[in-house]
C-alpha cells in the first residue's frame, strides 16, 4: 500500500462519514542536529517521525485528526474522526466556508540539493563545530557555541478534489556564536545570523558559510563590546544590515499580511493586524523603495516549495509594490472569505498539525544603492547589525529590536563600535522613512517562527539587504 | 502501551549495543484543542501520538534518537540508527551517567473525565464562554490532554506515570479593546467557561476611551495573567543551573535577591524527567533568598549536587515547566487601594530578553491597562512598551503586596502551568506608548 493509498483511504473515510471536502497529508520527516560548546559536542539528535493528518469540512466547520500509524485501518479511522470533530464544531458554527479554486494537480516536486546533509559523516560535522567553537574560546570568548540542523521531509498530499502531490524538501543550515561575560552583562556576536543561516539546500550551504574563517572575529568583537560605549539615545538616521532587516521584514510585514490574522482568527494568541482589507491596493505601507514579494519559488530559500499544504502551486506575487500594500498571505478558505482569488501560503510543521497561513519567502526586491554608498551618504547616524532581541505588539505596529553590535556613522564614515544598540518605532512610519536600499540581496532563513495553538514552528525565507531609515528612536534601555 | 514500548526498545538496544549505557523514554499523548475566533469554532484538532526516545552512551560518545514509528520495524530501525550513529558521534566528556533506580515521589494526577473529554465537552466550555461575553466578539481555545509516559534504563531504573491537563483561555473584544481570562487545571471540570467569559467581557467593556500616558517609572499591580510572564522568563533564564554555571543568569544561591514577600517554587505535573529522575516540589526562593536551581544530571554533576529532575536538552540545560509564586495575603482590591498613582496591568505580551544575565526584557502590555489614582481605578490606558529588569522589579523592598489567590495559568508547554498571584510592585519601567 503506497502512502498515496493511505492518504486516499483517509479522505474516502472522511467523505463517507459526512464531510463535504477532505484532504490528507502523509509525512515522513527526518531531523538531525548537533550543538557544540567550547570545543566539545554538547548534543547530537537524530529524529524520525511519520504519520497522517486529515482535515475534514462539514457544513461550515473544520475538523482535524492526526495519528502516527500508516495502516489502512488507522487512516480510515483518522478520516472518520476528523469528520466527527468537524461535526462537534458545528455546536458553535460560523458563516459558510468556501475554498478558492485550485487545479487538482498530480505532481512531484523536490528542492535542490547537491550534497545530502544526512549523508555527511557525523565526525566531519562534529569537527566543524568543535573547531569553530574552540577557535572562538582561543580568541577570547567566555562561551562559544555552534549548531547545525538538517530536515529531510517527504509528504504525500491527497484531496477529495483530486490532488495527488508528493514533495521532497531538504533543508539545512548552521551558525556560530561567541559570548563575552562582563560585570553584570553579556555581549554576543553571531555568524552568519543570530540563530544561524538556513535554506532549502544541501550541505553545500553550510560549506559556503566558512564558519571557521569568522570564528576569531566574533570572539574578538564580543570582548571588545564589553568596553565599547553605549549606543546613544535619541532620534537618528539608522542603517540596518541585511540580517537585522530580514527580521524586521518578518515581524512588521510578514506577520502583518497574514490573512488569518487580518480576519481575526489569531486574535487571542498571535494577535491581529493593523491592516484593514478595505485598504488593500491603496494603503501606503512604506516609501517607494519598498517592494516586498511573496515568492515560494526562489531556489534555495528556506520558504520555498512546489505546492503548499492545500495543493496550491507555488507562485510569486507582491505584498507591497512601490510602497503600496497590494497582497496578503492566504489560504483557500481565508481568501474566499476575504473575497480574494488566491491562496498558496498554507503549511503545517508536521503531520500532527493543522495547516495554517504561514510566511513563505517574504522579502525585499533589490534597491538602487550599496551599503558602501549608504554609509558614504550618511552624515550622522548609527549602523546596527545582527539581531539580538525582538518584540512587537499584537497588531504588528509597535516594535523594539536589539542588535548585537552597532557603529557610529559620522560624515560618511563608519566610526567607533557601540554596545547594547536598540531601536523602536511604528511599522508604517518606519518603512516610509526608508530612503536608501541596497541591491545586495541575500536570502535569509529563519527556522523558528512560532504561530498557532498548539504551537507550530515554521520555516520562512526573507530576501533582504542593508537599508537606511530616517528619524528612528535608538538607545532604549532598562 | 508506553511501558511495553520502553521495555522492547531497552531489550533491542541491549542486544545491539552490548556494554552501552542506554535509556528509553516512551510517551503516549492524546491532545485535543478546540479553538474559537469571531465567536465561532474555527479550528478543532486532535492527535494521538506515540514517541520514543533512545539515548545511548558507548565508548565516551553519546547520541539521542527519536521516532514515532512504534511497530516492530520502526523500533528496530530506531535501534539500528542509534547503534550506527553512536559509533561515529563526537566524544562527550560531560556524560553524567544514568539515573540510579529510585521510586516516584509524586503521583501524576489523572482525571478520567478530562482524559476522555470529547469534542462536544470542549465545545460546551467554548459555548459557555461566548455566551457569557454577552454579544462581544470572542476568541480563544479549550484544550484537554492525557499523557502516559514510561522510562527504562540499563542501570535498572523503571518508572511510569500518567497525567491529565486542561486549559481554557479566551478574550472578549469591545471596540478594539480586549479583555482576557485564563485558567489551567488537571481537571476540565475546574474550567468554568461562563465565569471566564464574564471576566473577559467585563475587562473589555471597562476600556472605553483610553488615554495615553508618558513613559516613566510607574507603581503597578500586575494581575495573574501578567505575572505568568514573569514566571515564564524566570523559568527559562533565571533558575536554569546551566545558565548560572556559565554566568548567564542573575541567580546566586544563598543571596537575598528578592523581596522577603517572594517565595518561588516548581510543582511538577509530570512526575519524572527525561533522564529518569523522579520529581518533587522544589523551592527556588524562600522569603526572598535564592535557595535552589533546577538541575539535570549534567549540571548536577558539575555542581556536585543532585539532579532535581528538570532535564531539558543538554545544550539549553534544565527546564522548569510549573513555576509558581507562593500566595500572599492581599486581595487585588486591597493592593489597588494602596496605590497613589500607578497602573493596573492585566497581561504582558511578546517579552524578549535584551540580556539574560540581568534578565532585562522588553515587551508590551496587552488585554487591559488602567490608571490607578488615590486607590481607585479611574480610567483605561492605551497599551505601552516597557523595558524592565525582572529581578529588579522583585528586589528587596520592591514588592508591596502578593495576592492571596494564586491562579493556575496555561503555559505553551504541554502539562506546563504557571501558578500566579497578583503582584503589587513599586516600580515598572514604561519606555514608550504603543503608538510610538
Amino acid at each position: 500500500m503506497s502512502f498515496f493509498d493511505v492518504a486516499e483511504a483517509a479522505v474516502a473515510a472522511a467523505l463517507d462519514a459526512g464531510a463535504r471536502y477532505a484532504d490528507a497529508r502523509v509525512m515522513h520527516k527526518r531531523y538531525e542536529s548537533m550543538e557544540a560548546r567550547n570545543g566539545e559536542v554538547e548534543d547530537l539528535n537524530s529524529d524520525e517521525s511519520a504519520g497522517i493528518g486529515v482535515r475534514a469540512l462539514v457544513g461550515s466547520s473544520w475538523g482535524f485528526y492526526a495519528v502516527p500509524d500508516l495502516s489502512d485501518s488507522a487512516a480510515r479511522l483518522a478520516g472518520a474522526r476528523a469528520t466527527a470533530i468537524a461535526k462537534a464544531s458545528a455546536r458553535v458554527a460560523g458563516p459558510g466556508v468556501d475554498l478558492v479554486p485550485t487545479t487538482a494537480a498530480t505532481a512531484t516536486w523536490a528542492s535542490e540539493c547537491r550534497i545530502d546533509p544526512l549523508a555527511v559523516p557525523l565526525s566531519d560535522k562534529g569537527d566543524l563545530l568543535t573547531h569553530a567553537t574552540k577557535t572562538m574560546v582561543e580568541h577570547g570568548a567566555d562561551q562559544a557555541t555552534g549548531v547545525y540542523q538538517i530536515w529531510d521531509t517527504r509528504k504525500w498530499f491527497v484531496s477529495s478534489e483530486g490532488h495527488r502531490i508528493d514533495q521532497h524538501v531538504r533543508e539545512c543550515g548552521a551558525g556560530i556564536q561567541a559570548i563575552a561575560i562582563g560585570e553584570g552583562e553579556t555581549q554576543v556576536r553571531s555568524y552568519p545570523a543570530a540563530r544561524g543561516q538556513y535554506g532549502t539546500r544541501g550541505w553545500e550551504l553550510v560549506q559556503g558559510l566558512d564558519l571557521l574563517a569568522h570564528a576569531p572575529r566574533l570572539a574578538e568583537e564580543s570582548r571588545e563590546l564589553l568596553t565599547a560605549p553605549l549606543c546613544p539615545s535619541g532620534e537618528t538616521a539608522l542603517i540596518l544590515g541585511g540580517e537585522q532587516l530580514f527580521l524586521q521584514i518578518h515581524e512588521s510585514v510578514g506577520h502583518a499580511i497574514e490573512l488569518d490574522r487580518i480576519l481575526g482568527w489569531e486574535a487571542a494568541f498571535a494577535g491581529t493586524s493593523w491592516l484593514d482589507l478595505s485598504q488593500l491596493g491603496s494603503l501606503r505601507y512604506g516609501s517607494e523603495l519598498m517592494n516586498i514579494s511573496i515568492d515560494p519559488t526562489l531556489p534555495g530559500a528556506l520558504g520555498s516549495f512546489g505546492y503548499d499544504d492545500e495543493g496550491t502551486p507555488a507562485a510569486k506575487r507582491y505584498a507591497v509594490k512601490d510602497g503600496i500594500w497590494v497582497g496578503v498571505l492566504a489560504g483557500r478558505d481565508s481568501a474566499a472569505l476575504a473575497g480574494l482569488d488566491y491562496g498558496g501560503s498554507v503549511r503545517a510543521d508536521g503531520w500532527a498539525r493543522l495547516p495554517m497561513v504561514r510566511m513563505t519567502n517574504v522579502g525585499l526586491e533589490p534597491g538602487p544603492h550599496t551599503l558602501e554608498q549608504i554609509i558614504a551618504e550618511t552624515y550622522d547616524g548609527v549602523f546596527m547589525e545582527n539581531n539580538r532581541s525582538w518584540s512587537i505588539d499584537d497588531k504588528r505596529l509597535n516594535f523594539q529590536f536589539g542588535c548585537e553590535i552597532a557603529y557610529e556613522v559620522k560624515n560618511g564614515k563608519r566610526g567607533r563600535m557601540l554596545r547594547n544598540p536598540t531601536y523602536t518605532g511604528i511599522g508604517p512610519k518606519f518603512w516610509q522613512s526608508m530612503d536608501m536600499l541596497s541591491s545586495e540581496i541575500e536570502y535569509w532563513g529563519t527556522p523558528n517562527c512560532g504561530k498557532g495553538q498548539p504551537t507550530q514552528v515554521g520555516h520562512t525565507g526573507h530576501p533582504s539587504a542593508p537599508a537606511r531609515f530616517q528619524n528612528v528612536r535608538v538607545g532604549v534601555r532598562a | 502501551m508506553s511501558e511495553s514500548i520502553a521495555e522492547q526498545v531497552l531489550d533491542l538496544a541491549a542486544r545491539a549495543l552490548p556494554g552501552a549505557e542506554v535509556d528509553v523514554t516512551a510517551h503516549a499523548v492524546h491532545r485535543a484543542l478546540t479553538r474559537f475566533a469571531n465567536s465561532r469554532i474555527h479550528q478543532n484538532v486532535a492527535e494521538d501520538t506515540v514517541s520514543v526516545r533512545l539515548r545511548a552512551h558507548l565508548d565516551g560518545r553519546t547520541v539521542t534518537t527519536t521516532t514515532t514509528l512504534t511497530g516492530p520495524e520502526g523500533l528496530t530501525s530506531l535501534v539500528s540508527r542509534t547503534a550506527a550513529a553512536v559509533r561515529s558521534a563526537p566524544r562527550d566528556p560531560g556524560w553524567p551517567g544514568l539515573a540510579p533506580a529510585a521510586s516516584l515521589a509524586l503521583p501524576g494526577t489523572v482525571d478520567e473525565a478530562t482524559r476522555d473529554a470529547s469534542p462536544d465537552d470542549r465545545a460546551a466550555r467554548v459555548q459557555a464562554f461566548i455566551e457569557a461575553a454577552g454579544g462581544l466578539e470572542t476568541a480563544g481555545y479549550c484544550q484537554t490532554g492525557h499523557w502516559s509516559g514510561a522510562y527504562r534504563n540499563s542501570a535498572g531504573q523503571a518508572l511510569a506515570a500518567q497525567a491529565t491537563t486542561a486549559d481554557l483561555d479566551g478574550i472578549a473584544r469591545d471596540a478594539g479593546a480586549d479583555g482576557v481570562a485564563r485558567r489551567s487545571s488537571v481537571r476540565l471540570s475546574d474550567l468554568d467557561g461562563a465565569a471566564l467569559g464574564t471576566r473577559a467581557a467585563g475587562k473589555a467593556r471597562s476600556q472605553a476611551d483610553p488615554v495615553e500616558l508618558p513613559p516613566g517609572r510607574y507603581e503597578v499591580v500586575l494581575e495573574p495573567e501578567a505575572v505568568s510572564d514573569l514566571l515564564t522568563n524566570f523559568a527559562l533564564f533565571g533558575f536554569n543551573a546551566k545558565a548560572a554555571q556559565e554566568r548567564r543568569s542573575f541567580a546566586e544561591l544563598g543571596t537575598a535577591q528578592f523581596d522577603e514577600a517572594i517565595s518561588l517554587y516548581d510543582d511538577p505535573r509530570e512526575p519524572f524527567d527525561g533522564e529518569g529522575t523522579p520529581r518533587t516540589r522544589l523551592a527556588l526562593v524562600e522569603k526572598g533568598v535564592t535557595t535552589a536551581l533546577a538541575h539535570d544530571r549534567r549540571t548536577a554533576a558539575a555542581a556536585g549536587a543532585a539532579s532535581t529532575g528538570h532535564s531539558g536538552s543538554p545544550a539549553w540545560g534544565p527546564i522548569l515547566d510549573n513555576l509558581g509564586f507562593a500566595p500572599g495575603g492581599d486581595r487585588i482590591e486591597e493592593m489597588i487601594s494602596r496605590v497613589g498613582r500607578g497602573l493596573l496591568i492585566t497581561d504582558l505580551w511578546y517579552t524578549r530578553v535584551l540580556d539574560p544575565r540581568t534578565l532585562a526584557l522588553t515587551g508590551l502590555t496587552r488585554n487591559g491597562v488602567w490608571l490607578i489614582e488615590n486607590g481607585e481605578v479611574t480610567r483605561p490606558v492605551h497599551n505601552m512598551r516597557f523595558t524592565q529588569l525582572y529581578p529588579q522589579a522583585l528586589a528587596p523592598g520592591a514588592v508591596l503586596g502578593v495576592g492571596a489567590e494564586a491562579v493556575p495559568q496555561p503555559s505553551r508547554v504541554f502539562l506546563g502551568a504557571w501558578t500566579a498571584p497578583a503582584l503589587h510592585l513599586a516600580s515598572w519601567n514604561i519606555t514608550g506608548g504603543a503608538a510610538g
